[in-house]
């Protein structure tokens, strides 16, 4: 009871530290997906027009190796590059984006029937408008989940940004580890946790289809 | 009018797609590119929308050559159906056949009034389906609206690449029907491709008979039935549909003594009935196919006996008993290779219109009716032309 009382004080007089913390989360996040969506899906687009598999394996190739390197050391490799701070941080989650965009956008256009394809170019689609009226449209909820996949995976990983000294609810974690408060790990953890359920509340709700299929 | 000259297809590959294609495809009939699998059909009928460009040759629509034309432009100005209707499933029905007309720029007002008359045209009112999605319609509407939307723009030729050939029977006869009554007013040339033979001879103006990427025949249904180029062509149109055929039944199949058998002379198909059905629904089939009694088989169709009208007539009011209570069972039935004349005899000693034809198994084949020897008959001694 006592400790409950004791962290609403702590709330009532460090909320606009949390607050601001929360914004430079959602600032980051969202760069880095913004970012992701524009240069992965344009990618992705471009890589479906291609009939050899060459650039897109090796596309895919860059976003997988990406992929794999630890978040912690990505982060560092990049301060000699681009020092401390923000932009860092936006760069390194930017290129964690890429993958999931690339491959969901990607496989949402090939799987589009062929026959619909066919349709459409037989009935005069020029490529440009076939792309924009039919694959697009149809390739949506596949573009839709990886985007909320991404959102949600980016703001978990964000918290970590904050080593490079990029601000964020990873902040409050460190602060709290080096003062020894609980409270603020605690307080930490459950905001990013809240951000990634209500992003993917909110995106799950976006991405839902409402065309009826077969 | 649609002219293919010398027209050839190589696939990178080195496959020989097309050798040789050269067609008119008269203006407003339907034009019927039938074959086998792989025998290039429905190459031939893409080279006229461009899908596919030849490699050698030219393709001329109204006397312009279309190899220098826009492909998208001359696209939106020919009708395209395709097998697996296409149709677009995140659009309504509505969206879908205002496709062409919306790529046109047509005004709005004028692509509602078509998108309305053209539901109307094919039994689908307007205001329960314009705001449907594909999805939410059966086969057989999904593909009236392909049609449907294949003529929104009002072009003079229409692609069909086995439109109906994913439907059902009866939704298959039923499109025929329709496209044929359609094209009565329409008057469009219409490019069909099909693989099925009865489909072609139904709706057919003109048939273009394909194999392995070269024309053998085109013809009419009526030249083709009636003189196949070769044994291709025979083989493909099928021995029953043969005209030929139909002409000298007998003369190969005369036995030793010269005297057609039971199964030359036998209809193969006769009007049959399990034990368990009712007398109402009997009753009800005898009308339809006009006979005035059913060979009753089993489920193996092993042949039990037959009920005339009369004892269905009598039982009728009663609505527990089925057909084994008012079967009688044969007197006689001939087997397949038995000589025609024995049937003959039993039949017109015994004043039966029937005697049913069964194998060794007593499983039901056929049966020679009265009719069946008029027929016969009417083979063997043909009336003079000069009588005619």
């Amino acid at each position: 009871m006592n400790m409950i009382t004791e962290y609403i004080t702590f709330l009532k007089e460090r909320y606009p530290d949390i607050l601001a913390r929360t914004g430079e989360h959602l600032i980051i996040v969202g760069s880095a997906v913004i970012l992701g969506c524009i240069v992965a899906i344009s990618t992705a687009i471009i890589l479906t027009r291609f009939k050899d598999g060459f650039a897109s394996s090796l596309s895919f190739g860059l976003a997988n190796i990406f992929q794999t390197i630890p978040s912690i050391a990505l982060l560092a490799m990049l301060i000699p590059l681009l020092g401390v701070g923000r932009n860092p941080a936006i760069l390194a989650l930017f290129l964690y984006s890429l993958l999931p965009l690339l491959r969901n956008t990607y496989s949402g256009i090939k799987e589009v029937d062929s026959n619909i394809i066919e349709a459409a170019r037989g009935m005069g689609y020029s490529s440009f408008q076939r792309l924009w009226k039919i694959e697009l449209p149809l390739a949506r909820p596949y573009i839709l989940s990886g985007i909320r996949l991404t959102t949600v995976y980016i703001i978990s990983w964000t918290t970590l940004a904050a080593i490079v000294g990029a601000g964020g609810l990873g902040d409050l974690i460190i602060a709290g580890m080096a003062n020894n408060n609980n409270f603020l790990i605690f307080t930490g953890t459950v905001s990013a946790i809240i951000l990634a359920l209500a992003a993917d509340l909110i995106l799950g709700f976006i991405s839902k289809d409402r065309t009826i299929k077969e | 009018m649609i002219r293919l000259e010398k027209v050839y297809k190589r696939y990178a590959d080195g496959f020989q797609a097309l050798t040789d294609i050269n067609l008119d495809l008269e203006a407003g009939k339907i034009h019927v590119f039938i074959g086998p699998s792989g025998c290039g059909k429905s190459t031939t009928m893409k080279l006229i929308n461009r899908l596919i460009t030849p490699s050698e040759g030219k393709i001329f629509i109204d006397g312009e050559d279309i190899t220098g034309v826009n492909p998208v432009q001359l696209r939106r100005k020919i009708g395209y159906v395709i097998q697996n209707i296409g149709l677009f499933p995140h659009m309504t029905i509505s969206e879908n056949v205002a496709v062409v007309p919306r790529l046109l720029k047509w005004d709005e007002d004028k692509i509602q009034n078509k998108v309305n008359e053209l539901l109307s045209l094919v039994n689908l009112p307007p205001e329960t389906y314009k705001n449907r999605y594909p999805g939410e319609l059966s086969g057989g509407q999904q593909q009236r609206v392909g049609v449907i939307r294949a003529l929104a723009a009002e072009p003079d030729i229409i692609l069909m690449d086995e439109p109906f050939s994913a439907l059902d029977p009866i939704s298959r006869e039923q499109l025929q029907d329709e496209l044929t009554n359609l094209q009565e007013n329409i008057q469009k040339t219409i490019i069909f491709v099909t693989h099925d033979m009865d489909e072609a001879i139904k709706i057919a103006d003109n048939i273009v008979l394909m194999k392995a990427g070269e024309v053998v025949q085109v013809g009419t249904p009526e030249q083709i039935l009636r003189h196949p180029a070769n044994d291709f062509v025979k083989e493909f149109i099928g021995k029953k549909r043969l005209v030929e055929h139909r002409e000298n039944p007998f003369l190969n199949s005369f036995d030793a003594e010269g005297v057609p058998s039971v199964k030359d002379v036998m209809i193969d198909k006769p009007v049959t009935a399990s034990p368990s059905r009712g007398l109402a629904s009997s009753l009800n089939l005898m009308e339809q196919r006009r006979v005035d009694s059913l060979i009753i088989v089993d489920k193996n169709r092993k042949l039990l006996g037959y009920a005339p009208i009369l004892n269905v007539l009598s039982e009728i009011s009663d609505e527990t008993k089925v057909l084994a209570d008012v079967m009688q069972s044969f007197k006689f039935a001939v087997k397949p290779d038995d000589p025609f004349t024995v049937a003959l005899e039993f039949m017109g000693q015994n004043n039966a219109p029937y005697v049913p034809v069964v194998n060794d198994a007593n499983v039901l084949v056929g049966a020679v009716t009265r009719g069946s020897i008029v027929r016969l008959m009417s083979e063997v001694y043909p009336v003079a032309e000069e009588v005619l």
